[in-house]
């Protein structure tokens, strides 16, 4: 398989949102706007890119027994240096993303990726598969949040298009995640099973 | 290179070596951006207290504290008393909810803002701009300073009931610890307001319901 393949993959084939439905708590939890949505796509992107290619580059001197230890190890390090960082050099970042930075640690996606992909695949390979993955997350993610903004603030992005009064507040709490997220699952499958 | 063996001297080297590796990393990240991110706290506060207070030629006294409450005193570039800044915690949906407030001297809120928070986005999260046009000049000694639900003068935060709860009583405890409990007459009416709630809000034309 090469790069492209794989980054490819990562979007459409194997999608964590809408066809491995991985990381379902961050999902439904941060979607309530578009720009929350994209938020957490890109930092669990950041994540899943660097621990791939950690986790690539030393799988062999992990034992077979203890890797799962290992890789939490190295994925729980790698989100609070990151964390750390943005809070000292990047404060406005922080204040739009802080929230949802330690979720990261708990997200099953990255966990997935070093289990499936990394600890198989060489370096280079992991790098392209979680630009794959991280971006197929945040498009899942962006859509999800763009659909529930629009239906339940009348907004998109932040930008108002028909104004809150005329928003359907359920799509902004947890039982319009559960719906949207049904309904973009049908379409994406429709179209990409087509394509 | 063939993958380690999974033997147990194996095992303990392999995950000794991890976590000494990551605790040394997190050590020296943490060294690094420590300092980094005190001042940038800091800076938050000393711009927060100008926000809140609504003047930026302040003289802000040292920080001192009552309880869990840290409080400054504020003076103009004259020396005129203006009010006090007071940072307040209470626990709100998703965790601890920081707030910084600003009283003049007789107790209204100059303004507010939000210092640190853990509530939902898109809906607790909002706190932060919902209240602006709400309680500004508000005072919690003399009005019914509660979300409209519970019969007070706020409007809670759609579906937020339980955050605007506790950003409320973050501002009513600053009130009744630092501006009340510092000033002795209006800490008398204070105290009979607490104790009969409904008779004193009788007295008060604004309170709705």
């Amino acid at each position: 398989m090469n790069n492209f393949k794989v980054l490819v993959n990562g979007i459409i084939k194997e999608n964590p949102t809408f066809v491995l439905l991985l990381g379902m708590c961050p999902t439904l939890g941060t979607t309530s706007s578009a720009i929350n949505g994209m938020s957490m796509g890109l930092a669990t992107m950041c994540v899943l890119i660097l621990s791939n290619l950690i986790i690539a580059s030393i799988k062999k001197l992990i034992p077979d027994a203890v890797r799962i230890p290992s890789y939490i190890v190295v994925i729980a390090s790698l989100v609070t240096v990151l964390q750390m960082v943005i809070k000292a050099y990047a404060p406005d970042i922080d204040k739009s993303l802080g929230l949802f930075i330690p979720l990261i640690v708990v997200n099953c996606i990255i966990l997935g990726r070093a289990e499936s992909f990394a600890a198989k695949n060489g370096p280079i390979a992991s790098i392209f598969d979680g630009i794959g993955i991280g971006l197929g997350f945040t498009l899942g993610l962006t859509s999800l949040g763009a659909v529930r903004e629009l239906l339940g603030t009348g907004s998109i992005f932040g930008v108002t298009l028909w104004g809150e009064s005329y928003g359907m507040l359920m799509f902004v709490l947890a039982p319009g995640a559960f719906l949207v997220l049904g309904y973009l699952i049908v379409l994406f499958n429709k179209i990409t099973k087509k394509a | 290179m063939k993958k380690l063996k999974s033997s147990l001297t194996n095992m303990l080297v392999v995950l000794t070596v991890i976590t000494i590796v990551a605790a040394g990393v997190l050590a020296s990240v943490n060294a690094v951006t420590a300092p980094q991110i005190e001042k940038i706290n800091a800076e938050n506060l000393a711009a927060g207290i100008k926000a809140v207070m609504g003047s930026d030629d302040i003289q802000v006294s040292e920080p001192w504290e009552v309880d869990a409450f840290t409080a400054y005193d504020i003076k103009d570039a004259q020396g005129q008393e203006l009010g006090k800044a007071v940072v307040t915690t209470e626990n709100g949906f998703g965790g601890p909810l920081k707030v910084l407030v600003g009283f003049s001297t007789e107790g209204n809120i100059l303004g507010y803002t939000v210092l640190e928070h853990a509530e939902t986005p898109g809906l607790g999260a909002k706190a932060g701009e919902w209240f602006q046009d709400k309680i500004l000049g508000m005072n919690p000694g003399k009005n019914n300073f509660t979300v409209s639900k519970d019969g007070g003068e706020v409007d809670a935060i759609t579906a937020s009931t339980i955050t605007s709860r506790a950003f409320l009583r973050a501002i009513q405890n600053a009130y009744d610890k630092i501006i009340a409990g510092q000033d002795a007459t209006s800490g008398a009416t204070q105290q009979a307001k607490k104790a009969e709630p409904s008779a004193a809000d009788m007295g008060t034309p604004e309170v709705i319901e």
